[in-house]
C-alpha cells in the first residue's frame, strides 16, 4: 500500500496528459477525467492521512515512505521520493479534498467556455504540482513541483488572456489585464524563487543532501548553526540563518508577503475557481507550509540572536497589517478577498516567526477552508451577477444610467443579493465569520486565537497588538464586504436580475461552509474552559507528535482571557463597526469612508502606490537596462562584429573566387576535357565499322603477344 | 605410326587458310565456310590429341562430336542471318555492311 504513494500526485498527471492528447475535444469526458482521478487522489491521501492520524507518533518518527535513487552526484547518489509524516498528512487531509470541490464547482462555472477542456487539464497539471510538493520527501523535488505549480498559475491568471474577440463578454481590456497579470505573477514569483534556488544550493553545498529527514536532522542544524559566514553589507551570521532567509525569499515570493505581493491581487484576472484553489487555498500557502517544513532550520540558531526568526515574524506581521488596510478600500469583491489572503498569510508568518508552529500550521489550514468558501462564494455572486446583466439586457432594461462603468466584480453594483441567492450568501457569510474569528462557533476563531495566545505568552508585545490592529480590521473589511454585497437595495439592474447558480456549485459551497465553520473545533485548546475537555487540543497533540520526532520542545499554554478577550472584542468590534458604516443605512455608489477618511483612503485605495513604485523603479530600470544592453550588444558591439565577419567574409571569398577557383580550377576541369575530346577525335579513326578489320587487328594482337610470350618464356 | 606433330601441321595449314579465308573474302558465305575450315582445324587437333595422350578416356570423342553440332548449328544460324541481311541489302557483301560505323 505505501507504494502507492507516487499515486497521488501521479493520476492527475496523467488526467492532464490523456486530455491533452487524446479528450479535449469531449468537455465532459475531460471534466470527468480531472475529477476522477483527482477523487482517487483524494481517497489515497485520506488513507494516508488518516493513518497518520491515528497514529501520529509512529508516523511521526518513521514517515510512510517511498523512495528510490535518482541521479549519483558527486560523491553521493541523490535519493528522491515521497513521504508522509504528520505535517503532510494534515496538508493531505485538505488539499485533495479542496481540489476535488473546486473541480466540481468549475464544472458550473466554466460551463460554456470554448477551452473548458483546456482548463481542465491545466487543473489536473495543478493539483499534480501541489500533491507533489507536499508529498515530497526533499526540496530538490519539491521546488520542481513548486515551479509546476508556478507555471500553472502563470496559465492559469492568463487563461482569459488568449480569447479570440467576440468570442463571449470578455473584452479587450481584460484580455490585456490577463495577460499583464500573468506575467506579473510569473516574474514576481520568480525573484523569490530564484533567492531561494540560491539558498537550496548552499544548502546542498554545506550538507550534501537535500532530504528533509537528513538537513533536519539536529546533527545537521548543530552544524549549520555553529559555522559563521561573514558577508559584506549584511555582516556576520550562523550558515543556518543566511540559508533560512533565503529560503524564506521563495515563501514571501510564493506566498505573496510583503515586498513581493503585488501579484496576488492582480491575479484575481483568473477564473474564479483559480482563485479559490490557487490563490486562496492551496498554491499561496505553499509557502508557508515550505516554513514550516523547514522550521528547524529557523529555530536552531539561539533566540535573541535569531535574525532568520526575526525577519520571518517582521515580513508577517507587517503585511498582516498592510495588506488588510489596503483592503478596506477596494470595491473588486475578489481583490478585497485577494489581500485578506494576503493578511492572512502574513498571519501566519508572524505566528512562525515567534515560534508558533502548530498554531501557524492551524491557521494554514482553517484559512484553507474559508478562503477557498469566500473565493467560490464571490465566484457564484460573479456568475449570478453575469447572468443578471445578460438578462435585463433581453428584457429592455438595457439602458441603465450607471455612474460607473459595469464591471461584474464591482461591489457597488450589488446589494441585496442574500434573497436572490440565499445558498451563496448564508455559506459567503459562514465564511466571512470565519474570516473575520467571529467568536467561539468558527474555525478562524480558534486558529486566529491561537495565534495571537502564542504571541502574548511569548511575550511579543508588537507582534501581538499588530495583529490584533489587523484582526479588527480583517472583520471591517468582511463585514463591509458582506453588507455591500449581501445587504441593503440592489444599486443596478444586474443585481435586481440575479438569481442562484446551479447546484455543481452551490453544493460545494455548502460543504465548505461546514468545514470553515466545524473543522476549527479539532483545535480547541486543552486548557480552554468547558470546551477544552472535550476537544482536549487534538490538533495540537497531533502536531506535537511532529515536533517531537524533530526534537523541538513543545508545550501546552495555560489558559489566559487577556489575548482571548481582546481577540473577540476585535472581531466582533470589527463586524460591528462595519454594520455601523455599512449595514445600517443604504449605500450609494461612493463609499461613505471615502470623503471622511480622505488622503489615507486614496493611500489604501491605490495599494500605498506600491505598483506605481515599482513600475517607477524596478520595472523602468530593468527597461532602461534592457535597452542599455540592447544598445550596448546590437549596435555596439555584436553588430559591428557579425557586419565585420560578413565584409571581410565576403572580401575573402572574393580573392578566392578570382585566384583559386577562376586560375586554377577551372583550367584543370576544362584541360580534361580537351585532352578527352583530342583522343577521342583520334581514337575515332579506328572505328570502321568493318569486322574483318578488328579480326586483323586481333589477328596482329595476339601474334604479337605469342611472340613475346615465346621471346620472355 | 604417324608421329602427333604432323596431324598438328596438317590442323595449322588448315586453320590459317580458313583464317585467311575469314580475313580476306568479301563474300559473308565464303567468310562462313572459311569458318568452317577453322572448326574442322580444331576437330583434327581435338582427336589428335586425344588418340596420342588419353584414348582410354572418350571425353575427347564426344567433345569433338559437340564441335561438329556446334559447327552445323552455327551455319544454320549464319545463313539464315545472310538470307535476312540480302532481303535487305540486297546484298551479302560485308565491306557495305558498316551501320554501326560512328
Amino acid at each position: 500500500m505505501d507504494g502507492l504513494l507516487f499515486l497521488i500526485p501521479a493520476l492527475p498527471f496523467l488526467a492532464f496528459v490523456l486530455i491533452v492528447l487524446f479528450t479535449n475535444q469531449d468537455q465532459k469526458v475531460s471534466a470527468g477525467l480531472t475529477i476522477g482521478a483527482t477523487a482517487v487522489s483524494w481517497l489515497l491521501g485520506w488513507y494516508f492521512a488518516f493513518r497518520a492520524f491515528f497514529d501520529p507518533h509512529g508516523v511521526a518518527e518513521e514517515p510512510i515512505r517511498l523512495s528510490i535513487p535518482w541521479f549519483p552526484g558527486g560523491y553521493s547518489i541523490f535519493y528522491t521520493g515521497f513521504q508522509v509524516d504528520v505535517l503532510t498528512a494534515v496538508m493531505l487531509f485538505m488539499v485533495p479534498f479542496l481540489c476535488f470541490l473546486i473541480f466540481v464547482y468549475s464544472v458550473g462555472y466554466m460551463e460554456g467556455d470554448p477551452r473548458f477542456s483546456r482548463f481542465f487539464a491545466y487543473l489536473a497539471l495543478f493539483a499534480t504540482g501541489m500533491l507533489g510538493f507536499i508529498l515530497a520527501d526533499n526540496l530538490l523535488l519539491a521546488f520542481i513541483f513548486w515551479e509546476l505549480m508556478g507555471v500553472c498559475s502563470y496559465l492559469l491568471i492568463g487563461f482569459w488572456s488568449f480569447r479570440k474577440p467576440g468570442e463571449t463578454h470578455i473584452d479587450h481590456a481584460q484580455v490585456k489585464r490577463a495577460r499583464a497579470a500573468s506575467i506579473k505573477a510569473f516574474i514576481t514569483t520568480r525573484v523569490g524563487d530564484t533567492i531561494m534556488l540560491a539558498g537550496m544550493v548552499l544548502l546542498y553545498a554545506m550538507t550534501g543532501s537535500l532530504r528533509w529527514s537528513e538537513i533536519l536532522a539536529p546533527e545537521t542544524l548543530e552544524k549549520l548553526a555553529d559555522k559563521i559566514v561573514s558577508m559584506p553589507v549584511f555582516g556576520v551570521a550562523p550558515w543556518a540563518t543566511v540559508l533560512a532567509i533565503l529560503i524564506f525569499w521563495g515563501a514571501i515570493g510564493k506566498s505573496a508577503q510583503f515586498p513581493l505581493h503585488v501579484w496576488l491581487p492582480d491575479a484575481m484576472e483568473g477564473p474564479t475557481p483559480v482563485s479559490a484553489l490557487i490563490h486562496a487555498a492551496t498554491m499561496v500557502s505553499a509557502g508557508v507550509y515550505l516554513i514550516i517544513r523547514t522550521f528547524p532550520l529557523f529555530h536552531v540558531v539561539a533566540e535573541g540572536s535569531n535574525s532568520a526568526m526575526w525577519f520571518v515574524a517582521f515580513i508577517g506581521t507587517f503585511t498582516a497589517l498592510f495588506a488588510a488596510t489596503i483592503g478596506i478600500a477596494q470595491f473588486d469583491i475578489k481583490r478585497v478577498l485577494a489581500y485578506s489572503t494576503i493578511s492572512q498569510l502574513g498571519y501566519m508568518f508572524a505566528a512562525l516567526g515567534i515560534g508558533a508552529y502548530i498554531a501557524a500550521a492551524f491557521h494554514l489550514l482553517m484559512h484553507a477552508f474559508f478562503k477557498a468558501l469566500l473565493f467560490l462564494g464571490s465566484g457564484s455572486v460573479i456568475h449570478a451577477m453575469h447572468h443578471g446583466h445578460h438578462v435585463s439586457h433581453e428584457h429592455g432594461h438595457g439602458h441603465e444610467e450607471l455612474p460607473i462603468e459595469f464591471n461584474p466584480n464591482d461591489m457597488r453594483l450589488m446589494g441585496g443579493l442574500l434573497n436572490k441567492m440565499p445558498r451563496t450568501a448564508w455559506t459567503f457569510i459562514a465564511g466571512g465569520l470565519s474570516l473575520s474569528g467571529f467568536p467561539l462557533i468558527t474555525a478562524g476563531f480558534w486558529s486566529k486565537d491561537e495565534i495571537l495566545a502564542d504571541a502574548w505568552h511569548g511575550g511579543h508585545m508588537i507582534v501581538f497588538w499588530t495583529l490584533a490592529i489587523a484582526a479588527f480590521v480583517t472583520a471591517f473589511y468582511t463585514g463591509r464586504q458582506i453588507f455591500m454585497v449581501f445587504f441593503g437595495q440592489p444599486r443596478s439592474e444586474a443585481a435586481k436580475h440575479a438569481h442562484e447558480s446551479p447546484n455543481s456549485m452551490t453544493v460545494p459551497l455548502v460543504i465548505l461552509a461546514v468545514f470553515a465553520i466545524a473543522a476549527g473545533w479539532v483545535g480547541i485548546p486543552e486548557t480552554f474552559p468547558g470546551l477544552g475537555a472535550v476537544v482536549r487540543g487534538w490538533f495540537q497533540s497531533l502536531m506535537g507528535a511532529q515536533l517531537e520526532a524533530l526534537h523541538l520542545e513543545h508545550e501546552t499554554l495555560p489558559f489566559n482571557a487577556a489575548p482571548l478577550l481582546i481577540s473577540m472584542t476585535m472581531a466582533v468590534g470589527g463586524l460591528f463597526v462595519a454594520w455601523l458604516i455599512y449595514g445600517r443605512k443604504p449605500l450609494g455608489y461612493e463609499d461613505p469612508l471615502a470623503r471622511p477618511l480622505g488622503g489615507l483612503w486614496q493611500a489604501w485605495h491605490n495599494k500605498y502606490w506600491v505598483d506605481e513604485l515599482y513600475q517607477a523603479t524596478v520595472v523602468a530600470f530593468a527597461k532602461w537596462l534592457a535597452h542599455f544592453l540592447y544598445n550596448f550588444d546590437d549596435r555596439w558591439v555584436i553588430d559591428p562584429i557579425v557586419d565585420g565577419v560578413g565584409r571581410y567574409g565576403r572580401r575573402f571569398a572574393g580573392a578566392v573566387r578570382r585566384f583559386i577557383d577562376e586560375q586554377i580550377i577551372d583550367r584543370i576541369v576544362n584541360g580534361t576535357a580537351w585532352v578527352s575530346n583530342v583522343l577521342g577525335e583520334f581514337l575515332r579513326q579506328i572505328q570502321t565499322g568493318q569486322a574483318q578489320n578488328y579480326l586483323l587487328a586481333i589477328l596482329i594482337t595476339v601474334t604479337v603477344l605469342i611472340v613475346l610470350g615465346i621471346g620472355v618464356g | 605410326m604417324i608421329p602427333l606433330s604432323w596431324f598438328l601441321a596438317v590442323s595449322a595449314i588448315l586453320f590459317v587458310i580458313g583464317f585467311f579465308g575469314v580475313l580476306s573474302r568479301r563474300n559473308a558465305i565464303a567468310i562462313l565456310m572459311g569458318i568452317e575450315l577453322m572448326l574442322n582445324a580444331v576437330n583434327i587437333n581435338v582427336l589428335a590429341f586425344w588418340r596420342y595422350t588419353q584414348p582410354e578416356n572418350p571425353a575427347g570423342l564426344v567433345w569433338a562430336i559437340i564441335v561438329i553440332t556446334v559447327a552445323a548449328a552455327e551455319a544454320a544460324v549464319g545463313l539464315a542471318l545472310f538470307i535476312a541481311l540480302y532481303r535487305l541489302r540486297t546484298t551479302v557483301n560485308i565491306d557495305e555492311v558498316d551501320l554501326l560505323k560512328g
